[in-house]
Formats: structure tokens, C-alpha cells, sequence
């Protein structure tokens, strides 16, 4: 269980200005606004919920576990499994490498350290968001908000700038989704104890199909 | 009145089949394989199953140097029980050092109130070679679909290869058909390619059209991810890949799921073209209009 003096480390580590590279990537928003399947604040809830359920819980589950101090190398393979695409998984590995940067300064620790030098092109950034929480003393659960959080938090703000949807609304959905993000850490940071084989896969094949178009577009707002 | 059955399917090196078990619903037939030292099982029965309640598996086995193709004859249509219970429906599948699994079963049709989870597992040796198909039916024509909750786990040597799992339906976690995951398409499918011949360098990464995509993974093995307005146009899509990809067997005669519309198993092309199978069972399965 996280102490409640850690609390301010969570808030520190999920705050968007945690200089790990984040705001630059869309969750897929972009794709889907160009696809016409983000036009309103209604689309960008429905657009959130399916990621949260999806790819935010198998990402909320290898930060809890990771937060747990499961092997990083076997969650690292398990990140690669649950990526089919290689635009993804390049994304993953590039913000986690940024965040890992930012951790180290932050909550300096041997085993970030360890990790650091074990994956120098970056190791799955759920992983090292759950070794960067355990380095800061937060638990499992915590972890897992953090992830689940950064799955909508990204595209609510890209679809701001995207769409040009009026921010209080885009931070209304973010708000109305919290009890989600409750569920899915509480679903994850569970699913965490029975070890990496039981960890979620829940995907998203609208976000395989589009990353790796979005990938090829000559110009774009997001990295991904 | 809910099932338990296990159908069991083993294969040699020598084209022969030394354990193929039907059970219940699960009715497996040895059909002909065109290709000297394949051996090919069709799963005649499933049609009617599972219902709410069932719990079904075919555990299949494809030993050292083996080369096996499974397919079925009819689509897979999932309806609700007189149980609340979901069913289950686990695939078992182990190809051993050397062997080939070509694994091409008909569509799964989730039908309205139905509530199914499937498991498939795949554990690969190092050398062996895979070939497999899934695709999910949002409900038959005009209805809306049932639950289902679909995993697949392939590890290779051990190690995990891919890891994915979809829900959809009623029963599933919200904003499955937003615009992250379906947006309103009522079939997905995969089709998964595991060839320690790719290396380090499997077919690079592109688009198929505006809903399908050819990804490699972090292995030997390129996945085929599609979604589409029906049963039809996913076909198609994966049709074309697995042309491109895995080829059938020069010689092969096992071209049945390439017959138009025979997809859906429920017509008589399907009975026609496997003359070496028992009649399918009894009844008048209800048609699947896409």
C-alpha cells in the first residue's frame, strides 16, 4: 500500500509537465479525427472510454506490475506481445526512454539504473512508468492510475488543438470518465498480483489499423 | 441443460492422425488432404454450440515434422442458453519442432444474447510454422450482437509472441464500438503468420486498404489486423493475405473456404465439396445473410 505521504510523488509523476516527452503524442486521436470519427466531445468520450478499456488496462496492468518489481525483462516481452504494430511499438520504447530520463533525475535509484542500461533504446513505457512510480515509492495501483490517466488524458488535449473542441469541454470528459479510470487501475493493479501470464490484453484494432497509416502521413501534428 | 465436451486431435509425421476424438458437439471428420503428407481435419458439428452454459474445447496437437490443416464446415453460432452462464469455447493448439499448422476455421457468429468467451493458446516450438484465421461476427444479419470475449495467446519457444484480447457486445466493457476500437464495423478478424524463415526481417509494415493493416511482430510472424462492414468484405481482405502470405500447398485440394459465400458454411456448397464428410446435423441452422 502507497503511504500517504507519497501521495505529492503521484501527482508529481502524473503532472503533464513531467518532462517525458507525453504531450506529443495523440493516442490515436489524430487518426481518428482525420477519419471523421472524432467530431465532438461525445466522440472523444466514446473515443476515451474504448481506449481505457482496451490498451489503457493492458498498459495499467504492466505499470502495476513493473510498480510491483515483476521482471522488467518478461514485461518487456509481454508490452511486445500485446503491440502488433511496429509504429506503436517504436512509441513505446521512444517515450519510454524520455520518461526513464526524467525519472532517473527525479527518484534516483539503482534499480532505474539497472533498467536504463538493460533497454538503452528504451524499454516499453508502461514498464518504466511502473519502475519510475516504484523508485518514487508508490505502490501498484498507483501505477496503474497513472496509465490509465495518460490513456485519455493525451488525446482529450490533442483533440483540443485538433479539433479546436472547447478545453472545459474536452476536461468534462476527462472528469465524467474518472470512475473508469478507477475501475481499470483497481482492475489492473489486481490483475498485477497473479503475476505477468495474468496480466490483461485487452486491444483495440482501429488503433493497430490507423497508427501505422498515420505513421506514413508526410506531415502531422503528433508523433503518434 | 448446459455441455461439457473436449474434442482431441493429434498429428504425425507421416500424414496420419493417431488421436482424433469427436465429443458432443464437436464432431471432427479426417477429410482429404490433396498434398502427400498433410493430414486434414474439418469440424463438422460445431454449428449449434456453444449455447450459454457450454464449456468446450478442441485440444489439437501437431507432432515433430507433422503438417496439419483444420478447418470447419460451417460457421460457429454463438446463442444464448437457457443458463445465464457464459460459454466457453478453449482452443488448445501445440505444433511441435518442425511442424506445420495451418489453422482456418469458418467465421464465429455472435448472435443476439449469446455471451461467449473464447481462449485460444498456441504454444509453438522454436521451428514450427503457423497459419491461423479468426474472425467475429457482430450478430447475424440486422441484429444486434451478443457478448464476446475472444483471447489469444501464441508463444514461441516459450516466449510470448502475441498477446491480444477483444470484447465486444452488450457484456463488454464500454466504448467498444467508439472510434478506438470498431466504430460501427460488424466483423474483425485477424490472420497470424509464424515462419522462423522470416528471421530478423518479416514483411515490413503497411496498410491493406483503409480497415486492414500487415504488421510484423517482435518475432518471426506478421499478424493481419482487419475490421469490416460484414462477414463478406473481412473475407475478402484476409483472402488476399493469406494468397500473398501462406499460400495454400502447391496440389492442395483444400480450397473449400475459397468458394464465394461459402463462408458462411450454412449452404450447400460446403456439404458438396467435403463428399468425404458425414452429413452435417440435423436441423435447419438459421442462415447468415451479410
Amino acid at each position: 500500500m502507497a503511504r500517504l505521504t507519497t501521495r505529492s510523488a503521484l501527482l508529481v509523476l502524473a503532472d503533464g509537465r513531467f518532462p517525458a516527452g507525453g504531450h506529443a503524442h495523440s493516442g490515436g486521436a489524430e487518426a481518428a479525427v482525420k477519419a471523421g470519427r472524432i467530431r465532438d466531445a461525445a466522440d472523444l468520450e466514446a473515443f476515451c472510454l474504448g481506449r481505457l478499456h482496451t490498451v489503457g488496462l493492458t498498459a495499467a496492468g504492466l505499470a502495476a506490475a513493473a510498480a510491483l518489481g515483476l521482471d522488467p525483462y518478461e514485461l518487456d516481452a509481454a508490452a511486445d506481445a500485446r503491440t502488433p504494430s511496429p509504429a506503436l511499438r517504436t512509441a513505446a520504447r521512444r517515450l519510454g526512454r524520455q520518461l526513464m530520463r526524467a525519472a532517473r533525475a527525479a527518484w534516483p535509484d539503482p534499480e532505474l539504473d539497472a533498467l536504463a542500461a538493460a533497454f538503452p533504446g528504451g524499454a516499453h513505457q508502461p514498464v518504466v512508468l511502473g519502475a519510475a512510480a516504484r523508485a518514487a515509492g508508490l505502490g501498484p495501483e498507483d501505477a496503474a492510475h497513472c496509465a490509465a490517466y495518460e490513456t485519455v488524458g493525451g488525446p482529450a488535449t490533442a483533440v483540443v488543438r485538433l479539433l479546436g473542441l472547447d478545453p472545459y469541454r474536452a476536461t468534462a470528459v476527462l472528469a465524467r470518465l474518472a470512475p473508469v479510470m478507477d475501475e481499470v487501475a483497481a482492475r489492473a493493479a489486481t490483475a498485477a498480483h497473479g503475476g505477468v501470464d495474468a496480466l490483461p490484453a485487452a486491444s483495440a484494432p482501429l488503433l493497430d489499423i490507423t497508427a501505422e497509416q498515420h505513421a506514413a502521413w508526410p506531415v502531422r501534428l503528433f508523433a503518434s | 441443460m448446459s455441455l461439457r465436451a473436449t474434442a482431441r486431435i493429434a498429428a504425425g509425421a507421416d500424414g496420419s492422425l493417431p488421436v482424433l476424438e469427436s465429443d458432443g458437439p464437436l464432431a471432427l471428420r479426417r477429410t482429404r488432404a490433396a498434398v502427400p503428407g498433410w493430414a486434414r481435419v474439418t469440424v463438422v458439428g460445431a454449428m449449434s454450440a456453444p449455447l450459454g452454459g457450454d464449456r468446450l474445447a478442441i485440444e489439437t496437437e501437431v507432432r515433430e515434422r507433422a503438417r496439419l490443416r483444420v478447418d470447419s464446415a460451417a460457421a460457429t453460432l454463438a446463442l444464448p442458453g437457457r443458463t445465464a452462464d457464459p460459454a466457453d469455447y478453449e482452443l488448445r493448439l501445440r505444433v511441435g519442432p518442425d511442424g506445420v499448422l495451418r489453422w482456418l476455421p469458418e467465421q464465429l457468429v455472435s448472435a443476439h444474447g449469446s455471451d461467449l468467451r473464447v481462449r485460444t493458446t498456441v504454444e509453438l516450438a522454436a521451428t514450427a510454422r503457423l497459419v491461423l484465421r479468426e474472425e467475429q461476427v457482430l450478430g447475424r444479419h440486422g441484429e444486434p450482437p451478443g457478448t464476446l470475449v475472444s483471447r489469444l495467446t501464441v508463444r514461441r519457444a516459450g516466449r510470448p509472441l502475441l498477446d491480444q484480447e477483444l470484447a465486444y457486445g452488450p457484456g463488454a466493457p464500454g466504448g467498444w464500438d467508439g472510434g478506438a476500437v470498431l466504430a460501427g464495423h460488424r466483423a474483425t478478424g485477424q490472420l497470424l503468420v509464424v515462419d522462423p524463415a522470416y528471421g530478423a526481417g518479416p514483411p515490413a509494415a503497411r496498410p491493406l486498404g483503409e480497415h486492414a493493416v500487415l504488421t510484423p511482430l517482435a518475432g518471426p510472424a506478421v499478424l493481419v489486423t482487419a475490421v469490416a462492414p460484414d462477414a463478406l468484405a473481412l473475407r475478402r481482405v484476409l483472402d488476399a493475405a493469406l494468397d500473398e502470405l501462406a499460400p495454400e500447398p502447391a496440389g492442395s485440394g483444400c480450397t473449400a473456404q475459397r468458394i464465394p459465400h461459402s463462408g458462411y458454411g450454412f449452404g450447400k456448397e460446403t456439404r458438396v465439396r467435403n463428399d468425404e464428410m458425414a452429413p452435417l446435423a440435423k436441423g435447419s441452422p438459421e442462415h447468415v445473410n451479410t
